[in-house]
């Protein structure tokens, strides 16, 4: 990326010397100045609507705010007609234990005995396609700062990746620069990496997905909220200097796709600084600690504008800062581009005229820089000034509340009926299906060595799962489980999911398949599912095909919402996620978050004890579109497995009580690659295999041999049951009229996995080929 | 010697063991202090939070400087620590007649050879990447302060995760460690970062000063550590700096 | 045998986090004469036989697309030293 002379006039050309800045009075009496709103990602309408809002023109600086704050990624524009069922369509069993919903930085979810969980996932998809290292670090340390900023030491992150062709050239570099950064920024935050999805597919190969989780843990009364409230408490930047990283990027980088032909303003890159973003997190836990602000906010996208902004429209009155006294990094920065600038780790707080001082001693003991900007007012207003000149006047709602939303025209894309008229059986890629015992076995050992099932330790070695010592469950087991009170053994368990060829052949269903399958692996550790946050990564909402997609996602994802009975708190939305015109797969990310009473009743993934029994929960369907191995062989079409909600829910709660209870020793969830996948990942876990029979569900379900092992039929399960719990735990099944086979046992002596019509697979070779693939492409 | 108190269970600690204080130095940028001062307590001694601005010990009766990236590991992994107030401190203490037990724990092992309290240092692991595992470790000494509840010879699991790991000297160097005994751990099985002579760890010649590049911290309590053997094999590190203080006071 | 060195530094305007730490700790040992540091990178390319126009370009070259991170690097000098 080349830098340009344009990128140096953020605001108006007045703007460009200190000396000579665009002030409301100026703005006032010049109402014929150019401005360069387009420049700036605003359309003609929405710069009317600023002139109207105002009653005049905007200044060079409030352009600036109204142009990054009314950007899609702020704003929510195309999404937000949408996105409000996900606050409509909640009942009163969803909000008990709701303590701050929707709209704040993430949302917080009572765990009991006075202790709060908040997470939220956010994707940093366009940086990362740019420079994969920093994007993918600063990715981790915008969420984790928002997890910091509702008053919650963070405790775990998890990341989703979704790249292009695993053999594409430019996939290694994506690969590595992505996983290095999240490895490097989040391995110096002191916390624990514990899961999150790798998948490789050529439709992200210029869009890259690049998502972060991040989950931390508060008593109730450390609480905080994102406003200014209290007129004479002061306001306070805290942490690194403004610098000009990122200019443009909230509305360039995030609003239009990448394009090559069009010069960047400036490196639209932020370097971020892990040490620093540690610093901050201890130093505002002990602000926190202390009751020492009373309000707080993060600075993201959009930066200083995003926050003086919120913090001021959230609250009871105005605010007033002198934007002079921002300590800066580079000091040729217009009043413009400060507003702008998304330097990482820095933070906005409210803090009493008493408390200053306190303040100041915590940040002095921190080595953390800060500057007093200003004061909340009772006018209402938003007031920035540029050494006492008045250069930004605004309702602080019209910036950061009140900006235009659209409703985007959508439909049933054309081709979507002879998508789903193209089912995988019979088709031209389904030829030569295997059926005799040695193609089996080899189509297994393919199924588990493909990109997207094989074993993915080379990215999870780079991160540090134990760090904190509460991490009681993590990657290769279906959710991550942290321990809150070491008193208690109270804890969370956490899984994110999403199929994007689910969601291209049926987004409302593939939506409520990805929450599905989320929910199920919570309940497969052992966890009671309790909320959910959403990143929602499509094309452009301009083209009306993708707009349906996401308006058909949010739809069946409130939905599945509703019959689950779990709230969304919080989440994201990346439009522009495509290349040209082609668009990635709608691919909306869940994340699920579960309780514990007591992690010690974790379930993981694999077997241990020889002998004990293995059992398939729930019933298997000819359901192979859409499927990994339908994709191994290169057809996408028909329809993707059914969604059953009350199946889900009636699994989960068996497999909560088997947990809770004691019945299971080992439970993992059928998803992607079926139950052919699922007995090998469970085999190769502990190095333990098993002896398996599926004749009475071939009988039962009317299945033959392949459509049984490789079939993506929802609301299954395998779980390891001791000889002394079958009773029980099969009368536990009868009771709740839930299907469930006795398909095997566990075997710890024979190193083998022997299914019935299959030929023997060796442990040990399917270790070699399930964890030789990533290492073969990416060293 | 006195009988340890065993992990999960409500027995309280002797007396003696209760009054033994261990500090855990917290520098901006470490990681791993609150899983050492839980390693302490589970041991049954009191830990004592320690911050690298102080200018004294107080009373501590052994020091534990944890993991992390103190300073970012910018410039040099605990090259800007080891000039914090606190490590000239440390480094009085340790050379003191009372000869103060230090253990420093994969940051902590990098600050210690930054401030010449151990020889060599530790630069990036020979594949380039950080590394997560369970790591096998033998036990090659149990002399020193923080090793004598070990036999010689014992295979223990705790996990490694480091960056800059691959512990390097000169031969001239190593082979002196080789000759005092002071190679204290090894790594077996596999090298995970290319260490020379599979060295994890080193002791000063008088054995009070240990540093190792795994993390014994996070091998403290079944479920919460290394899936492979018992998940507490670490504990040992602490309860012998314990029983060398209970010994010293009794 | 000549090396040709080359020298990568952080972009001006671009965070530098080494050396924000660094001119952080110099005071503390006493060195206050130093305002700002910003740490870069030294490259030593190794040629064996003479250093021919055609030679320094590539090296010029491997500068820009491998030895610097354009996005965040610049290459700031490239010479000829000899061994």
């Amino acid at each position: 990326m080349t830098e340009t002379s344009t990128g140096r006039t953020a605001g108006t050309a007045t703007e460009t010397k200190k000396f000579n800045i665009d002030t409301v009075e100026n703005a006032a009496k010049t109402p014929d100045v150019e401005l360069p709103w387009a420049e700036l990602g605003l359309k003609q309408n929405e710069f009317d609507e600023v002139v109207k809002v105002l009653g005049r023109r905007p200044t060079g600086a409030e352009l600036a705010m109204y142009s990054v704050m009314w950007s899609e990624h702020c704003s929510y524009k195309s999404s937000k007609n949408h996105l409000r069922q996900f606050g409509e369509k909640v009942t009163d069993e969803m909000k008990k234990d709701m303590l701050v919903g929707i709209g704040e930085n993430a949302g917080v979810t009572n765990l009991g005995d006075g202790w709060a969980v908040t997470f939220k996932i956010e994707s940093h998809n366009s940086p990362s396609f740019v420079e994969p290292y920093q994007g993918a670090a600063t990715g981790i340390g915008g969420i984790v700062r928002d997890i910091i900023s509702m008053g919650a030491r963070p405790v775990a992150v998890m990341d989703p990746l979704r790249f292009g062709a695993i053999d594409h050239p430019d996939t290694a570099r994506v690969m590595h620069g992505a996983v290095a950064g999240i490895g490097g920024y989040g391995n110096s935050l002191g916390l624990p990496n514990i899961g999150g999805e790798m998948v490789f597919d050529s439709v992200y190969q210029g869009n890259p997905l690049v998502n972060a989780l991040a989950v931390g843990v508060m008593r109730h009364e450390d609480i905080r909220l994102a406003n200014a409230s209290g007129k004479g408490n002061k306001v306070v930047l805290f942490g690194a200097r403004t610098g000009g990283d990122g200019i443009g990027g909230a509305s360039v980088l995030a609003s239009e796709s990448f394009d090559d032909t069009k010069p960047s303003k400036r490196p639209a890159v932020q370097v971020g600084d892990p040490f620093a973003e540690k610093v901050l997190i201890e130093c505002c836990l002990e602000l926190f600690k202390g009751s020492l602000v009373d309000g707080i906010q993060d600075l993201g996208a959009a930066g200083i504008s995003c926050a003086t902004s919120e913090l001021a429209s959230n609250g009871d009155g105005g605010m007033e800062v002198e934007l002079t006294s921002v300590l800066l990094r580079d000091p040729t920065l217009t009043p413009g581009e400060i507003l702008m600038s998304e330097s990482q780790e820095r933070m906005m707080a409210v803090v009493t005229p008493e408390n200053v001082a306190a303040f100041e001693a915590v940040m002095h003991k921190w080595a953390v820089e800060h500057s007093w900007l200003g004061e909340v007012t009772d006018t209402g207003r938003l007031i920035i000034t540029w050494e006492g000149d008045v250069i930004v006047d605004v309702d602080p709602r019209t910036v950061a509340h009140d900006g235009p939303v659209y409703d985007r025209p959508y439909a049933r894309p054309e081709w979507q009926d002879a998508v789903q008229a193209d089912a995988f059986t019979g088709s031209v890629q389904d030829a030569g299906r295997p059926s005799a015992p040695a193609e089996l076995a080899a189509a297994i050992t393919e199924l588990v060595a493909s990109p997207n099932m094989c074993d993915k330790s080379w990215i999870t070695n780079q991160y540090d799962r134990y760090v904190g010592g509460n991490t009681a469950m993590a990657f290769p087991d279906d959710a991550g489980v942290v321990r809150v009170d070491e008193e208690t053994g109270l804890g969370v368990a956490l899984a994110t999911d999403a199929n994007g060829r689910y969601t291209y052949l049926d987004p409302y269903h593939g939506a409520q398949l990805a929450l599905a399958e989320a929910y199920r692996n919570v309940a497969t550790s052992g966890a009671v599912p309790m909320a959910v946050s959403d990143c929602l990564n499509f094309g452009s909402p301009e083209d009306p095909d993708v707009m349906w997609q996401l308006a058909e996602a949010i739809r069946g994802l409130s939905d599945a919402c509703m019959v689950l009975g779990i709230p969304v708190t919080g989440g994201n939305v990346s439009l522009y996620n495509q290349t040209g015109s082609t668009p990635i797969h709608p691919s909306p990310v869940v994340a699920v978050l579960g309780k514990f009473d007591d992690v010690a009743r974790r379930t993981p993934s694999g077997w241990k004890e020889d002998g004990q029994a293995i059992y398939l929960l729930g019933t298997t369907e000819a359901e192979l579109d859409g499927s990994e191995w339908s994709n191994m062989r290169g057809h996408l079409g028909g329809l993707p497995p059914k969604v059953d909600l009350d199946a889900e829910r009636a699994l989960g709660e068996i497999l909560i009580n088997a947990s809770r209870d004691g019945m299971v020793d080992s439970a993992h969830d059928l998803s992607e690659g079926g139950l052919a996948a699922a007995l090998v990942e469970s085999s190769l876990r502990y190095g333990v295999g098993a002896r398996v029979a599926l004749q009475d569900v071939l009988d039962r379900d009317g299945v033959d041999l392949f459509t049984a092992l490789f079939s993506e039929t929802q609301g299954r399960a395998i779980v390891a049951v001791p000889r002394s719990e079958e009773i029980r735990f099969t009368d536990m099944c009868t009771a709740r009229g839930f299907p469930h086979l006795r398909i095997g046992v566990v075997d710890a002596e024979g190193g083998t996995l022997e299914i019935t019509g299959v030929e023997t697979m060796n442990l040990e070779s399917l270790r070699e080929a399930h964890e030789a693939t990533l290492p073969k492409y990416f060293g | 010697m006195t009988e340890l108190p065993l992990i999960g269970e409500a027995v309280a600690a002797p007396a003696q063991l209760i009054g033994a204080k261990i500090g855990v130095v917290t520098f901006p940028g470490t990681l791993d202090d609150r899983d050492a001062v839980r390693a302490i307590r589970l041991a049954g001694a009191t830990a004592v939070p320690l911050w690298h601005a102080d200018t004294t010990l107080g009373d501590v009766d052994a020091v534990v400087i944890p993991g992390g990236f103190s300073y970012g590991d910018y410039l040099r992994a605990g090259a800007i620590s080891r000039f914090a107030p606190l490590m000239a401190r440390i480094i009085d203490a340790a050379h003191s007649d009372a000869r103060l037990p230090v253990l420093g724990i994969c940051n902590g092992f990098q600050i210690l050879t930054e401030s010449h309290l151990l020889p060599g240092s530790m630069i990036k692991n020979d594949h380039l990447k950080f590394m997560c595992r369970d790591q096998v470790l033998r036990v090659e000494n149990n002399t020193t302060d923080w090793t004598r509840d070990y036999a010689v010879g014992q295979e223990i699991t705790v996990p490694l995760k480091n960056q800059d790991g691959q512990y390097i000297a000169d031969e001239k160097t190593l082979d002196a460690l080789e000759a005092e005994g002071r190679v204290v751990f090894r790594y077996v099985g596999f090298n995970p970062n290319g260490s020379r002579r599979d060295i994890a760890g080193i002791s000063n010649a008088t054995g009070n000063v240990v540093g190792l590049m795994p993390h014994p911290e996070h091998a403290v309590e079944a479920g919460f550590g290394p899936e492979n053997g018992s998940g507490t094999e670490g504990l040992g590190f602490f309860t012998s700096v314990l029983n060398k203080i209970v010994g010293d006071t009794k | 045998m000549p090396r040709i060195v080359v020298d990568v530094m952080p972009k001006p305007e671009i965070l530098d986090p080494q050396g924000k730490a660094i001119v952080g700790a110099l005071p503390r040992l006493g060195f206050t004469a130093f305002s700002s540091v910003r740490q870069g990178k030294r490259f030593e390319l190794t040629v064996d036989g003479e250093v021919t126009e055609e030679i320094l370009a590539q090296a010029r070259n491997a500068a820009e697309t491998l030895l610097s991170n354009p996005v965040i690097e610049d290459v700031v000098n490239v010479e000829v030293v000899e061994a």
